[in-house]
């Protein structure tokens, strides 16, 4: 109640003339803003609430910088590493907005369990918040998968062979796990198709299903109502009110601040590195993949087998739903924590079984004295891959030219008569074509030999036109070599 | 800041906070989000603006020969250079005729081999001592300049440099059908 009178307080503020008064009257700014500011926290301002903004501050930022390494980064196997290593290398503030867009990941899985560890622990999922339980928990799975398919796009080492293993444990899963895995990779194997389908889903499809949910959480906690501290009423809130302006925003913004300073000195003062591009054929290397999947990798490696489909699916979907499912499990009014052994302890399971999977993944990496050399080695290799200066790539007209001077020695000699009488000038090194004259690739498979030979000495009225001049002072044998190359062109 | 403090001793104080206070806290943190907003997008724009501030189309020197081969030279010689242009992150590597002369003070130069009327390759044709174009009967001296046909200019001098006794070259296009020598790439 006492946040409606807030908002007939607020109304005189509303200004009517001049721009902002235009601009009220069209849009209805002020009531909208004030609708989102004047929202009533029950029990008033606690830092305990700031990790929701902060999660969407996070959020904001891996549009954004994501959007801007897209101005760079080309998703195939050829170009993937090639282009990540120009941004990391080459391209001004490149480093600084990859490391910002990884280490944004982590600090997403981080401000998350917290958000979900508070929400868990102040029973904020009581009092009617099924849906926005249920949303906030499928917005996880997203966040984890929006991680899982950022790894891969590097297309370096680890991501590679980290990838590889991720899509191999999908195959665990009984009857449809093989179809999965291929579905996920496009294929039996790793390949430039999975960069497509990862980036598509990493892109494309996961964001927009964020976006949606994100809205219908944000709707739905509206809707509900902040739940206020363990000792309110989640059905129907008695404690006093305070509107979300001024003082829960300024808490909020004191953890956007600590994100801003924290992650930008991280990812100045230790930006992300990159490995060498990924070796398909290295047997050696050891994949490790991000650490908040490090509590999952450990726990796979201990079902093979038939038992493997209680390890790799019953347990965790189980324990989904056992998640998903809480407030309709714990429909008691009670939400201080001490009151609730069985959640409190469960809680405690959970957390540490995660947490000690993860360090027992950590410590046998360290005391198996074979996996930490090698672990040792491919640090090593990375390190070294990281202080060499970029390498552009070789384009594909300049290969294709070199592959044609290996193969064909008269194609070859046609090559150097088509440099030397500047062809290229006009039609493109390797024939790619210019402003200036249309691309000869795939010419061959529409003109003869002959044909071709018949147009370079004596240029149709289209192409005389164009500027192209007539060759024919050529010596038969020439001519035969610059037919063989111009027809070779792929 | 003490706007800030005043506000943290509980319902009361907020309760009676003056709307002039409250907006004035409002632009406060206007402008403060608008001043890290603006911090914030300096990574940003450098990162977008990176391939105009540099030139991602660079050209390294090339080699054409060692300097003690072209020591005697009474003609113009014809040598393949290769370049490597980079775009972006992928480079190209091409080859390219030039011509090692003399100018008419005696000092090495190159021309490129691209004639500056429509871009055909001129062969240098010993028996007249002239460079003449095939395709519109450009005629120019062993030194490149123009003595008759359509060109509007003599042939193309390279920028050249000379490093360890190596004569290197820096390829070049100019644009055609010009009387002025303009670099187009």
């Amino acid at each position: 109640m006492a946040a409606a009178d807030k908002n007939r307080n607020a109304l005189p503020e509303v200004p009517t003339t001049g721009f902002r008064g235009w601009l009220n009257r069209r849009m209805g700014l002020d009531a909208l803003l004030s609708s989102a500011l004047d929202e009533p926290i029950p029990g008033g301002a606690r830092l305990a609430y700031i990790f929701g903004s902060g999660l969407l501050f996070i959020f904001l930022s891996q549009i954004i910088t994501g959007v801007f390494l897209a101005l760079y980064y080309v998703p195939s196997a050829d170009h993937a590493h090639t282009t990540v290593a120009y941004i990391t290398k080459s391209v001004t503030a490149g480093s600084f907005l990859r490391s910002l867009h990884g280490y944004g990941a982590s600090a997403m899985v981080v401000v998350l369990l917290l958000h979900l560890s508070q929400t868990y622990l102040y029973g904020a999922y009581k009092g009617r918040r099924e849906l926005l339980w249920f949303s906030g928990c499928v917005l996880f799975a997203f966040v984890l998968g929006m991680a899982f398919t950022g790894y891969l796009l590097p297309w370096d080492q680890k991501a590679y062979f980290a990838t590889a293993v991720g899509t191999n444990a999908a195959s665990e899963v009984p009857l449809v796990g093989e179809s999965l895995k291929r579905m996920m990779r496009g294929g039996t194997d790793m390949g430039t198709l999975t960069i497509s389908r990862f980036y598509v889903a990493h892109v494309f499809l996961i964001p927009a299903c964020i976006f949606a949910l994100l809205a219908s959480h944000i709707f739905l906690f509206r809707k509900a109502g902040a739940a206020g501290p363990v000792s309110e009423n989640p059905f129907t809130p008695k404690q006093k009110t305070e509107p979300f302006y001024p003082r829960q925003v300024l808490m909020d913004l004191s953890l956007t601040a600590l994100l801003i300073i924290g992650l930008g000195s991280l990812c100045f003062f230790v930006p992300m590195s990159l490995g060498p591009a990924a070796n398909p054929a290295d047997s050696q290397y050891i994949p490790r993949p991000e650490w908040y999947y490090l509590p999952i990798f450990q726990w796979l490696k201990y079902w093979h087998g038939a038992a493997s489909v209680i390890g790799v699916l019953i347990i965790p979907t189980v324990l989904a739903l056992a998640i998903i499912t809480i407030p309709f499990l714990d429909r008691g009014i009670e939400r201080r924590p001490w009151k609730r052994p069985v959640a409190m302890g469960a809680y405690a399971f959970v957390l540490i079984a995660v947490a000690g999977l993860g360090l027992q993944s950590a410590y046998l990496d360290k005391h198996d004295p074979e996996v930490a050399q090698q672990l040792a080695k491919q640090k090593a290799e990375e390190e070294e891959y990281m202080r060499k200066p970029f390498e552009p790539e070789l384009s594909a007209a300049s290969m294709a030219a070199a592959n044609v001077a290996l193969s064909d020695p008269l194609a070859a000699k046609g090559k150097e008569i088509f440099e030397q009488r500047s062809c290229n000038a006009c039609h493109g090194d390797g024939g790619v074509g210019t402003v200036a004259a249309p691309a000869l690739i795939g010419i061959g498979a529409k003109l003869s030999a002959d044909q071709l030979a018949h147009l370079l000495k004596q240029p149709n009225a289209k192409m005389a036109a164009g500027g192209m001049p007539a060759v024919d002072d050529l010596p038969t044998d020439d001519l035969k070599a610059l037919v063989a190359y111009v027809a070779s062109l792929k | 800041m003490t706007e800030i403090s005043d506000r943290s001793n509980g319902d009361q104080a907020r309760e009676t906070l003056s709307g002039n206070r409250r907006s004035f806290l409002g632009t406060l943190l206007a402008l403060g989000s608008f001043f890290v907003g603006t911090l914030l997008a300096v990574p940003l724009i450098r990162f977008a603006l990176f391939p105009l501030l540099r030139r991602t189309t660079e050209l390294e020197a090339s080699p054409v020969g060692p300097l003690s081969e072209f020591s005697s030279l009474t003609e113009p010689v014809a040598k393949i250079i290769q370049i490597e242009q980079v775009d972006g992150w992928r480079k190209a590597v091409s080859d390219k005729t030039v011509y090692v002369t003399k100018d008419k003070s005696g000092r090495l130069s190159v021309l490129s081999s691209i004639c500056p009327h429509l871009g055909c390759t001129v062969p240098w044709v010993a028996t007249k001592s002239e460079f003449i174009c095939p395709c519109h009967g450009a005629v120019y001296t062993s030194d490149g300049s123009r003595i008759s046909g359509p060109s509007l200019r003599g042939m193309d001098t390279l920028d050249t440099t000379v490093q360890d006794g190596q004569l290197l070259v820096r390829f070049q296009y100019f644009r055609q059908l010009s009387s002025d020598k303009e670099i187009i790439g």
